[in-house]
């Protein structure tokens, strides 16, 4: 009888309503992550408080040390890594900014360091509310970064995030629109902690800060390679710079194969981009976060009116899968991209579409891009302004190759 | 520990090896040398941009033999503080940790780590040594560069005071604040092993006579710490619990008087060789307030 009872138990999806902000938290539970700091920050609190509640219960059993600053909690996060430990942080905007000097030491010192973003704007003037200007300006730290559209995958990009960032050995951010996914209850189905436990393979540290083995980590490298006592010649500052490049390009195949893994797992498989109607489509809208749900909705809406345009997500954005990006818009066959995203380069354009325009004409895909800017300091991204955006590129697809170029455009701004 | 260290029971292992690449007559060399005998091996230091970052040399290739990690310049507590979370995370709780950073990482850009370790009462040793300036930098001033002294960034002499860094410390209410000068090495052993035997933060602060930045030559770095102490600049003395007490040639000041003025130690360097006579008089105004609060809080007679 008790039997019968546990196996139903088990085989029954756990799901949950709760905020992305939960969700970050309870992976990190589930990932079994044992040390935790971090500095509170609207709307990144929740998370941190929520772990805090867990370590307080004995649900998870981590030390949680209280900082006076983000540049102190991922400090406290760099070193617990070096010495072994599973780490997890969570920041934004300012906060975010604050630790950029640390962002660059973690990768640098190859840390598996996970970070939940809740994205937020970038003061002045003050705002508490979203955009992506905070990650996208940590874009060149080493880091990996993936964009989430939901609370679900929130939570299972927080596990995977553990495995991909401890295989290669880069630190990794999990970034997840603020507010509108961070405070906003949707369905969560849990994962089994020992099947969590199952797929994260133990982390082993590359250097151990050990008495037992001494060793002068990160110490002032040069730039040429120099022999060690032995006569043994080690890295330059330039070999083990280009280290982490590589682990960067390796990332791809490893985040894709973690992915198909999860899938096998879990029920819910992922990629490095997710695409939605983009079969027969003419244009497609290509997104970072949560404005690619938004964009599916705005889709159907234009598919109704005969506009063939489909939605492709980037979850992946550093490293930037340029080939796959590039090959999946060559494989739809579109003419054109509407890049809608919420951060500005300033003095250029947005940084996701930099990135693809440089990817598409690197593998000689012949489609024009157009630049969108929308929702910076948490400004309203109706699903009529991005019908705007793509109308407005659709009317692009039958000019003249040489007219279809276009300057970004902010959407929605009200001078 | 109930007995003094000799130079005949200092042990002879060493954790800083010879060769290294600081300066000749660094003040820094001998406080790490006979800290680290102190320390013994079953330690994970973590150092933040400094001189002792040149000290511990250029990789692969390394001066000491116990662990290190290299942190940002502003991160010293708060890189412990990781240290000491992990290591209780993973069960191996009987490693001392121990945070060693320059005045200008301490007084300056660190007092915010170190004061937010120093509130939770971390349980790590953080070593300040105090050369008076971003000595590592070509000498800038710092906060803990004294009144009138020469920097490249105080050209005609710094204008304020030192911080008073030991004294910012015992405010924290932390379990062991302790100076201590290169110049009296088994004190400085002897205060580097008691702090290790306790448990909290504990608060090591060393005045490290500096030959190129302080303008003196190398021979003369010992006598250069006894010299600060004999006029009072720098004070030798342990709080424990918040008990204040002095200790060596600071308690016999302190007990018998005697203090010297300063102006011996001032005009043996260069850094105040165009200090005013009425410089001179400020900095002997801001020694002797700081003995009369000594004898205000009942510390000396």
């Amino acid at each position: 009888m008790t039997k019968v009872k546990e196996n139903k138990v088990q085989s029954a999806p756990n799901v949950s309503i709760m905020t992305a902000n939960y969700a970050a938290a309870e992976a990190a539970r589930l990932a079994g992550v044992q040390v935790v700091s971090a500095y509170p920050i609207t709307p990144q609190s929740p998370v941190v408080e929520k772990l805090m509640e867990y370590v307080n219960d004995g649900s998870m059993k981590a030390e949680f040390v209280t900082v006076e600053s983000e540049h102190s909690a991922i400090t406290v996060c760099i070193s617990a890594s070096a010495v072994g430990a599973r780490v997890f942080t969570a920041s934004c905007a300012n906060g975010l900014a604050l630790m950029h000097e640390q962002l660059h030491w973690a990768a640098g010192t190859r840390l598996p360091i996970v970070m939940a973003i809740p994205n937020r704007s970038m003061a002045a003037p003050w705002s508490i509310l979203n955009d992506q200007q905070d990650s996208i300006s940590q874009r060149d730290t080493g880091w990996l970064q993936i964009y989430c559209r939901n609370n679900q995958e929130v939570m299972d990009s927080i596990i995977q995030a553990y495995r991909i960032a401890e295989d290669v050995m880069v630190p990794t951010m999990v970034c997840y629109d603020g507010y509108i996914l961070s405070h906003t209850m949707m369905p969560v189905e849990v994962p089994d902690t020992d099947k969590v436990t199952a797929f994260l393979p133990d982390y082993k540290p590359h250097t151990v800060l050990d008495p037992a083995n001494p060793q002068n980590v990160n110490p002032v490298t040069l730039a040429e390679p120099r022999k060690n006592a032995d006569g043994v010649l080690c890295h330059g500052y330039f070999e083990i710079r280009y280290l982490l490049q590589e682990a960067h390009l390796r990332a791809v195949e490893v985040t894709r194969e973690t992915g198909i893994k999860f899938g096998k797992e879990f029920g819910r498989p992922y990629g490095l981009y997710d695409t939605y109607k983009c079969e027969d489509a003419d244009l497609v809208a290509v997104t970072l976060g949560s404005i690619g749900s938004q964009a599916m909705d705005a889709v159907d809406i234009l598919r109704d009116k005969g506009y063939k345009i489909g939605v492709l997500s980037v979850r992946l954005y550093r490293p930037f899968p340029a080939l796959e990006l590039s090959e999946a818009l060559r494989e739809i066959g579109c003419r054109g991209v509407a890049v809608l995203e919420k951060n500005v380069s300033y003095g250029y354009e947005g940084a996701l579409a930099t990135d693809l325009k440089a990817a598409l004409f690197e593998y000689n895909v012949p489609v024009f891009a157009h630049s969108y800017c929308m929702g910076l300091g948490g400004r309203d991204v109706k699903t009529s302004d991005i019908e705007e955006a793509l109308i407005k590129s659709h009317e692009y697809l039958d000019k003249p190759a040489a007219e279809q170029r276009k300057a970004q455009e902010w959407i929605n701004c009200k001078l | 520990m109930n007995k003094k260290t000799t130079p005949i029971t200092l042990t002879e292992t060493e954790y800083a090896l010879p060769g290294n690449r600081a300066c000749t007559g660094c003040g820094l060399s001998i406080a790490y040398r006979h800290g680290l005998k102190a320390l013994g091996e079953n330690i994970i230091l973590t150092v933040p941009a400094s001189c002792l970052t040149v000290l511990q040399g250029m990789y692969p290739v390394s001066s000491m033999t116990v662990p290190c990690l290299n942190t940002a310049f502003e991160t010293t507590a708060a890189s412990a503080s990781g240290i000491r979370a992990a290591l209780k995370a993973l069960g191996k709780e009987d490693i001392t940790v121990i945070g060693w950073a320059g005045d200008g990482g301490t007084a300056d850009i660190g007092i915010q780590a170190l004061s937010g370790a120093a509130e939770r009462n971390t349980d790590f040793i953080y070593v300040c040594y105090d050369n008076e300036a971003y000595m590592n930098t070509g000498t800038q001033k710092s906060g803990s560069t004294p009144k009138g002294a020469w920097t490249t960034t105080s050209v005609g002499g710094k204008m304020e005071h030192k911080k008073d860094m030991a004294r910012i410390m015992a405010a924290h209410d932390v379990p062991y604040v302790v100076t201590v000068s290169p110049s009296y090495p088994m004190d400085l052993h002897d205060k580097f092993k008691k702090a290790k035997e306790m448990s909290g933060t504990r608060y090591i602060h060393i005045l490290v006579p500096c030959p190129p930045g302080w303008g003196y030559d190398p021979q003369y770095t010992v006598k250069m710490g006894r010299m600060a102490i004999e006029c009072g600049m720098f004070d030798l003395y342990e709080i424990i619990d918040g008990r204040f007490e002095f200790y060596g040639p600071s308690k016999k000041l302190a007990e018998k008087g005697g203090r010297k003025p300063i102006d011996e130690y001032i005009k043996a360097q260069t850094r105040f060789g165009k200090v005013s006579d009425e410089t001179i008089a400020e900095l002997q105004a801001w020694v002797d307030q700081k003995w009369a609060t000594y004898r205000q809080m009942g510390y000396c007679e």
